[in-house]
């Protein structure tokens, strides 16, 4: 077998430019396959990390038809208590022109309850969020964010400022830190926000009432649980009728986004494969040459006493050798490939690095090309009879 | 030790057929030196074919150490070819990529001998033909002369029954004519069995027995 492997060796170095033609079949193949999936799931880590970072931790839920029993702050705060339920709180939006002094601006104004702060995991930078009482008592005061403290006001420290949101005067009575991965920060970079009691939205809003239509919710323990209590509060309410609301929780977007990346991969997986099994096509094409041009050879070992295994076994070990080889520097030039893309697009925060699972599946479809591929040749120059192999003269 | 019985060869040629071997019948015992002559097409690589295991007779039995060949499958009769026969052929037929001492190696790689006992024995199998100094060279460095003795050393490395020469001075001239045929005839003095096929009467007389081959039909020549 040793013996077998340095003879394939041979004659691969033998004939180093056609060896070097027949593997690059072999070599584009394996790198179409390594860098086009490294780079699919490359792009999905970065996707799914930033959706991941949204906080999966939270179910959203929308009313659509409330079937004449509708959702009231109160039935909220009785949900909180069931069991495997977190905080819920509601959230409605509208927008409004906000102005300060001179200064003026559109605002994105969220009505909630101080729930919201915990559930989606806002961070204060001063002062305090929206409590209880401002709910309960329709108080003007607003949290904003930073974007808006330095758009609208000029300065952070605005605490007790006050600005008029459609004409309605607030007391700001918190700053909130940017945050980039907040799926608002994603929809809409560096926007005016301002959250302000959700009673006090139903006075600037028209459209905002008591019927609350939308909210978060987060769970006790853990999100399938939160989930399916919730959905069996809701079918309760809306006499079983699951076209009325929707639960969405973030598990699903990630999910739908892996289902759709594992389809690209594969899609793209086939055709590099396709690619792959061209270059072994090449392999066979020079194989079959090969046992041609050594027929004579293949005949001095028959008559020396080598049997069908031994020559099977040795153009077999040569095409997968061949394969092998092409297979390894595909995976290097694969490497170097992505660090240069890596480099490349470094600004993007997205790092492509190589798949090992794909390597191995390259490598692995390799062998497999090699032995599939090899097989006919060899098979031809193992089925030689040896006096016809003895006088061929090529 | 080599039993041939009423041994036929046929070849389709056209529409007719061609009897390359017409009931050859032979024996030829352990430590003969025997030589086959005739003239070109008469049958004599056929027989030697027959006799070498490389191919196989339409009719007739051939015993080789009381073992009936037809019997065999190609990979068996790989082995016995392995085991019993060394080959010379008359255009030494060496694998080119490889050095004389791997070329004279490679029937104890295919019968599975250990690495230590092959260098051995391929050191003594190029001393017995003097090539010691030129183990490591590719046959295209090598002349005539020295290529057919690596094709020797490759034949007795194995120490088989039988010692098969397809005109292995054919291409050679006679200085080295008499150096190889110098060598078969130590072989023979050693005790090993040897056929040799030529046309030139002046080595087949170099044997102890000449069998003569015409239109595929054998007949013994005494000297």
């Amino acid at each position: 077998m040793i013996q077998s492997f340095k003879m394939a060796l041979k004659s691969i170095a033998g004939n180093k430019f056609r060896s070097f033609l027949t593997m690059l079949g072999i070599i584009i193949g394996v790198m179409a396959l390594v860098i086009l999936v490294s780079l699919v799931s490359g792009a999905t880590g970065s996707v799914t990390d930033s959706i991941s970072r949204l906080g999966n931790n939270l179910l959203t839920v929308t009313i659509s038809d409330d079937k004449g029993s509708p959702i009231n702050l109160k039935t909220l705060n009785e949900w909180m208590e069931k069991d495997g339920i977190g905080l819920i709180a509601p959230s409605d939006e509208t927008s409004a022109t906000a102005r300060y002094e001179g200064n003026s601006s559109s605002v994105t104004i969220y009505g909630t309850t101080p729930p919201y702060e915990t559930i989606n995991g806002l961070s204060l930078l001063l002062g305090r969020f929206i409590k209880s009482s401002d709910v309960d008592n329709h108080t003007n005061v607003a949290v904003i964010n930073e974007t808006a403290a330095t758009e609208l006001i000029g300065y952070a420290d605005c605490i007790g400022e006050e600005v008029s949101l459609d004409g309605v005067k607030y007391t700001v009575v918190g700053l909130l830190e940017d945050d980039e991965d907040s799926l608002t920060a994603v929809f809409g970079r560096g926007s005016i926000v301002a959250y302000i009691p959700y009673t006090s939205l139903m006075r600037l809003s028209a459209e905002t009432t008591s019927n609350i239509t939308s909210f978060f919710v987060s769970a006790e323990t853990d999100m399938a649980t939160a989930e399916s209590v919730m959905t069996s509060l809701l079918m309760e309410r809306f006499d079983q009728d699951d076209d009325a609301f929707t639960v969405s929780s973030r598990d699903a977007l990630e999910d739908a986004m892996s289902s759709v990346t594992s389809v690209l991969m594969i899609l793209l997986g086939s055709i590099a494969g396709i690619s792959l099994i061209v270059g072994g096509i090449g392999i066979m094409n020079i194989m079959l040459v090969t046992v041609t041009e050594r027929t004579r050879e293949i005949g001095i070992r028959k008559a020396i006493g080598a049997g069908r295994g031994i020559i099977l076994q040795q153009f077999l070990l040569e095409s997968v050798v061949l394969c092998m080889f092409g297979c390894v520097i595909g995976v290097f030039l694969s490497w170097v490939v992505l660090r240069i893309i890596s480099v490349v697009v470094s600004s993007l925060s997205i790092s492509f690095t190589l798949e090992w699972n794909v390597v191995l599946i390259a490598v692995g479809f390799c062998f497999l090309i090699g032995i599939v591929f090899g097989l006919h040749p060899a098979n031809k120059a193992a089925k030689m009879a040896p006096i016809d192999a003895l006088r061929y003269n090529g | 030790m080599i039993d041939l019985k009423n041994v036929s060869r046929i070849y389709q040629v056209g529409s007719g057929k061609v009897y390359a071997l017409d009931k050859a019948t032979l024996h030829v015992d352990k430590g003969e030196f025997v030589s086959i002559t005739g003239p070109s097409g008469s049958g004599k690589s056929t027989l030697m074919n027959i006799i070498g295991c490389l191919d196989t007779a339409d009719s007739g039995t051939y015993l080789l150490d009381d073992i009936p060949i037809e019997d065999y499958t190609e990979t068996e009769l790989a082995k016995i070819r392995n085991r019993k026969i060394g080959f010379v052929f008359q255009n030494f037929n060496l694998i080119n990529k490889l050095t004389a001492e791997e070329n004279v190696e490679l029937p104890l790689i295919y019968r599975g001998v250990g690495k230590a006992e092959r260098k051995s024995r391929v050191s003594e199998a190029l001393e017995r033909v003097n090539l010691t100094n030129w183990s490591r060279h590719l046959p295209s460095e090598l002349s005539g002369g020295q290529q057919q003795r690596v094709a020797i050393a490759r034949a007795i490395i194995t120490r088989p029954s039988l010692i098969l020469g397809d005109e292995p001075t054919g291409n050679l001239d006679s200085k080295t004519t008499d150096e190889i045929m110098r060598i078969f005839r130590e072989l023979h003095q050693q005790g090993n069995t040897i056929m040799l096929i030529t046309h030139d009467r002046a080595i087949a007389e170099q044997a102890s027995r000449i069998i003569h081959i015409r239109d595929g039909k054998l007949s013994e020549v005494r000297i």
